[in-house]
C-alpha cells in the first residue's frame, strides 16, 4: 500500500496543519512516510502546497511523480487546477470550493466550479459554511481534511486525536472547533458522495450541501435528497429559496 | 525505537544537539532557517546550548570558528548564498583547521524557489579542500552530524553538510540516539595554527593539502558511497537525486549505480564504474559539478557521459523524478488529467496592512516628478514591491547590495540615487556601504525599512532597530539634518512624501528611516 497526496491551497491557509494530522496517524500507523512542504516566499499569499506520501514500504521520492498522486486535497477550488495532472487515473480529488481571491484574473467562481464538476472523481464541499458552523472560519482546513479522511487509512478517532494534539496547545475551545470541523467535514465528504451516487449532479449536491445547516449534515439522509431532488433542478431551486439553513433530515419535505 | 517527525533542517539540529554541540550560529535564509530555530526552540528549557542569531553569515562562521578554537561543537548553517558572504573566514578556516569539532550545515536552492542564484555549495567544499556529506533523506541529516562532528575533531577540519530544499523543507520519521556530552572548555594552545601569517599559513596550508589522502581514503571506504556493479549501462547518482532514481527503478533493473553522499569524490569506485560500463548517467540536484569532473574536459574513451551538459537532464533547475524518469528513456505515467493551461498565477504578495505598502506608496509618488525612477532595493519581504501593484523596486542583488549599488550609480551621475533596505538587511550588509557613501559625500537618498524584525523569514530578532539603527546610522557621520524618520501609515502620506521630496532635493547623502512594525510580528506579539 502507498497513499501520495497533493495538499494545495493558499500561503496562510494552514495546509502544513493538515500534514501534521496526516503525518501523525502515518508514523502512528508505523508507515513509512515523507511530507514535503513550501516555506519562505510563497507562503505570503502565494500558492503553497504539500507533496504527501506514505505507505508500508520505503518511500523514495519527497516529490509526488507526475501520475503517482492519488488525492488532491485542496482547501482552495483554483489551487486544484494546478496540480490535477498530478493525479493518477482513478485518483480523486477532495476540495473546498470556498474562493480565495487575492489575484486580479481570479476565474469566476460559476465556472470554475463547473469546470471542477466535470471530473469524475470529485467530492466538493464548502469548507466555509462548515467551518464557520463548527465555531471558527480558520477551521476550514480540519474541514477539508474531514472531508478526504475517508480516502486515507486511518479511523476517524486516530485522526481526530492528532487534531486534538495539534490544539490542544490553544485550549479547550480551539480543540473542540477544529475537532468539529472535522467532524462537519467528513459528515458532509460523505453526505456529497451519497448524493452524486444517488443520481444527483455534482453541481446540484454542492448547492444543496451549503444549503443545509452544516451541523445537521448526515450521510444517512443523501439517498432520501437524491431521491427527492434528483435531477430537477426545480426542486433544488425551492431549497435553495428557503429563507433559513434547512435540517438535514428534511428531504421529505420537497419531495 | 523512538521516532520523531522532522523536517530535514530539523534533523540537522537535533543530530547536532546529539552530537553534543555547544553553539549554534546562522543567519536566516530560506531553505536553511529551520536548522536554527529547531534548535533555539527546543534548547530553550536547559538552555546550555549558545543560539543566538548572528548579524550576518560571515559574523556567525566566526562566532563558530571561536568555539571550535575553545574545545567545543559548533554548528553554523547558513542558506547557499549566504556562504559567499561567509567565504573568507570558511576559506580560511579550512587552514587554520578546527580544535572543537566545527560543520558548516549549507542549504542550496536548486529551482531558486527562494534565491537570487542555484549556486552548488559541493564547490565550495572542494575549493576549500574540506570534506563534504550530502544526505539522501532526513535519518541521514540526523545521522551524518555526528559522522561530521566527529571526523572535524579527528582530523582538524571543518565538515561541510550539504541540503538541497527538497530535504531540507520534508518531513519523515527520524530514529535518533542518546546525546553525547559536550566538551569541555579546552582553548587550543596552538597559535602559528590560529595565526595565519603568510610564515605559518604557508605550514597550515601544507597539512590541509596533506589531509587530502586521508580524506580521500574515508570518502572511498564510506558506506555512504555504494557501488553496485550490474549491467553496461551506468548510473552516477549524487545526494538525494538517489531517491528519484529509485523511484523509477523496478526491482529487477539492470543499472549498475554508484550513489554517493560523501565527498571528495572517491575517484576508486568512479573508475570501476567507468571501467564496467559502456554509457554513464549522472544525476546531481544542482550543478553538473561530478559529471564535469568525470567527462573531463575531453571527455572519456568509450564512455558516453549523459547529464546536465548533454541535454539529458535539463541545465538548470531542480531535479525531481519526473525528470529522472525521462533522462532512463522511461515512457511517462498515464495521468487522470491534462496540465492546465492558462491557470491564474498566485504569486506572493506584502501582507494586508503592510508597513512597506505605505512607504512604497509614498516613494513612487515622491519620484514621480522623476523620468523613469529607478530604485535599488534589497533582500525581504519588500522586495514582493518589484511586483505588480507596487512596481516601486528596480533591483535586488545581495544582502545590502542596494546601497552600494545607488552609491556606484550616483558616482557615475546617475540621480536620484535611491535605495531602499530593511533593518535587518542593512544590519546584515548595509552598514559598511553606508559609511563609505557618507564618508564620500555621495548624492544618494537611503529609505531604511524598519518594521523591527526579519519579517520574510519567519520573524526573527533583528539586530538593529529602533534607537540602534538610529544610532548606528548617525554614528557613520550622515548629517543630522538630513537623518530623517517617518511613520508609513495611510494617514502619514503626504507628509511622508514631503519629507521625502525634501530629501530627494538635497545634494548628498540622506537616509530616511520609516519606521513601523511588522504586522506579522505584531500578530505574533513579537515586536
Ligand atoms: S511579514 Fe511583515 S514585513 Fe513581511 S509582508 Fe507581512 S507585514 Fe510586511
Amino acid at each position: 500500500m502507498e497513499k501520495n497526496i497533493i495538499l494545495a491551497g493558499v500561503g496562510g491557509q494552514g495546509i502544513l496543519s493538515i500534514a501534521f494530522v496526516i503525518d501523525n496517524a502515518a508514523l502512528d500507523a508505523g508507515f513509512h512516510f515523507k511530507q514535503a512542504e513550501v516555506h519562505g516566499m510563497a507562503q505570503r499569499g502565494g500558492a503553497v502546497q504539500s507533496n504527501l506520501r506514505y505507505g508500508d514500504s520505503e518511500i523514495y521520492s519527497d516529490i509526488i511523480p507526475t501520475g503517482s498522486a492519488d488525492l488532491i486535497l485542496s482547501i482552495e477550488p483554483l489551487e486544484v487546477l494546478r496540480y490535477w495532472h498530478f493525479l493518477r487515473p482513478g485518483g480523486w480529488v477532495v476540495t473546498s470550493i470556498t474562493p480565495y481571491v487575492n489575484i486580479p484574473d481570479y476565474p469566476e467562481t460559476d465556472e470554475l466550479l463547473t469546470e471542477l464538476a466535470a471530473f469524475d472523481n470529485i467530492v466538493m464541499v464548502d469548507t466555509a459554511h462548515i467551518a464557520k458552523a463548527a465555531g471558527n472560519l480558520r477551521a476550514q482546513n480540519m474541514a477539508a481534511v474531514g472531508a478526504a479522511s475517508e480516502l486515507l487509512d486511518f479511523s476517524e478517532d486516530q485522526l481526530l486525536g492528532f487534531v486534538e494534539k495539534l490544539f490542544a496547545r490553544k485550549g479547550e475551545k480551539m480543540v473542540a472547533v477544529n475537532q468539529r470541523a472535522f467532524k462537519y467535514g467528513r459528515a458532509a465528504g460523505l453526505f456529497f458522495r451519497g448524493l452524486v451516487d444517488g443520481g444527483m449532479p455534482r453541481l446540484a449536491a454542492i448547492k444543496l450541501s451549503a444549503k443545509l445547516a452544516a451541523e445537521t449534515i448526515d450521510p444517512e439522509h443523501a439517498g432520501a435528497w437524491a431521491e427527492a431532488l434528483g435531477a430537477d433542478e426545480n426542486k433544488l431551486e425551492t431549497v435553495l429559496a428557503e429563507k433559513e439553513a434547512v435540517a438535514c433530515d428534511q428531504a421529505a419535505a420537497f419531495a | 525505537m523512538k521516532r520523531e517527525i522532522l523536517l530535514g533542517d530539523e534533523a540537522i539540529g537535533l543530530g547536532a544537539i546529539h552530537s553534543g554541540m555547544s553553539g549554534i550560529y546562522g543567519y536566516p535564509g530560506t531553505p536553511s532557517t529551520e536548522i536554527f530555530e529547531y534548535v533555539q526552540r527546543v534548547t530553550k528549557a536547559d538552555g546550555d546550548i549558545h543560539a543566538f542569531w548572528s548579524t550576518n553569515e560571515k559574523v556567525a562562521y566566526e562566532e563558530a570558528l571561536g568555539m571550535s578554537w575553545a574545545g567545543k561543537r559548533a554548528l553554523v548553517c547558513m542558506k547557499h548564498v549566504g556562504l559567499n558572504v561567509a567565504a573568507d573566514a570558511f576559506m580560511n578556516s579550512a587552514v587554520t583547521g578546527t580544535n572543537g569539532g566545527l560543520v558548516l550545515a549549507v542549504a542550496d536552492d536548486p529551482g531558486m524557489h527562494s534565491s537570487q542564484n542555484e549556486q552548488d555549495s559541493r564547490f565550495f567544499a572542494q575549493f576549500a579542500l574540506i570534506p563534504c556529506f550530502e544526505p539522501r533523506n532526513q535519518q541521514e541529516c540526523y545521522d551524518m552530524m555526528f559522522e561530521a562532528f566527529e571526523m572535524s575533531e579527528e582530523l582538524s577540519v571543518p565538515v561541510m553538510v550539504r541540503l538541497v530544499t527538497r530535504i531540507a523543507h520534508s518531513r519523515a520519521g527520524v530514529a535518533t540516539r542518546d546525546r553525547r556530552p559536550q566538551n569541555e572548555l579546552d582553548p587550543s594552545k596552538e597559535i602559528k595554527k590560529w595565526t595565519l601569517l603568510p610564515s605559518n599559513a604557508r605550514v597550515q596550508y601544507k597539512h590541509l593539502t596533506d589531509k587530502q589522502p586521508e580524506l580521500l581514503r574515508r570518502a572511498e571506504e564510506s558506506t555512504h558511497n555504494e557501488l553496485r556493479l550490474a549491467g553496461k549501462s551506468g548510473v552516477l547518482v549524487c545526494g538525494l537525486a538517489d531517491n528519484y532514481l529509485y523511484e523509477n527503478l523496478e526491482s529487477d533493473h539492470d543499472l549498475s549505480i554508484l550513489s554517493i553522499r560523501q565527498y571528495p569524490l572517491p575517484a576508486g569506485k568512479v573508475r570501476e564504474l567507468v571501467d564496467h560500463v559502456d554509457e554513464l548517467l549522472v544525476l546531481e540536484d544542482g550543478y553538473p559539478l561530478v559529471e564535469n569532473m568525470v567527462r573531463g574536459l575531453f571527455g572519456l574513451v568509450g564512455v558516453r557521459v549523459k547529464g546536465r551538459m548533454t541535454g539529458e537532464i535539463p541545465r538548470t533547475g531542480e531535479l525531481n523524478p519526473d525528470i529522472v524518469r525521462e533522462a532512463l528513456g522511461l515512457p511517462a505515467l498515464p495521468t487522470a488529467h491534462a496540465p492546465q493551461t492558462e491557470l491564474a498565477n498566485r504569486p506572493p504578495a506584502l501582507c494586508k496592512g503592510c508597513p512597506h505598502t505605505d512607504s512604497f506608496r509614498a516613494l513612487n509618488e515622491a519620484l514621480n516628478i522623476f523620468d523613469n525612477p529607478q530604485v535599488f532595493s534589497d533582500i525581504g519581504c519588500y522586495t514582493l514591491a518589484a511586483l505588480p501593484p507596487l512596481e516601486a523596486v528596480h533591483s535586488c542583488v545581495a544582502m545590502g547590495a542596494s546601497i552600494g549599488m545607488a552609491a556606484g550609480a550616483a558616482h557615475a551621475g546617475y540621480s536620484p540615487a535611491v535605495a531602499a533596505i530593511g533593518d535587518s538587511t542593512f544590519s546584515h550588509g548595509g552598514i559598511t556601504p553606508l559609511l563609505s557613501a557618507v564618508q564620500q559625500h555621495v548624492n544618494l537618498n537611503i529609505l531604511v525599512l524598519d518594521n523591527s524584525t526579519v519579517g520574510m523569514t519567519g520573524l526573527q530578532r533583528s539586530m538593529s532597530t529602533g534607537q540602534t539603527l538610529d544610532q548606528i546610522i548617525l554614528g557613520t557621520g550622515i548629517e543630522e539634518d538630513h537623518f530623517r524618520i517617518i511613520e508609513p501609515t495611510p494617514r502619514n502620506h503626504e507628509a511622508n512624501i514631503e519629507v521625502m521630496r525634501e530629501e530627494l532635493a538635497y545634494d548628498g547623502p540622506s537616509v530616511i528611516v520609516a519606521r513601523r512594525a511588522c504586522i506579522e510580528a505584531l500578530k505574533h506579539g513579537i515586536s
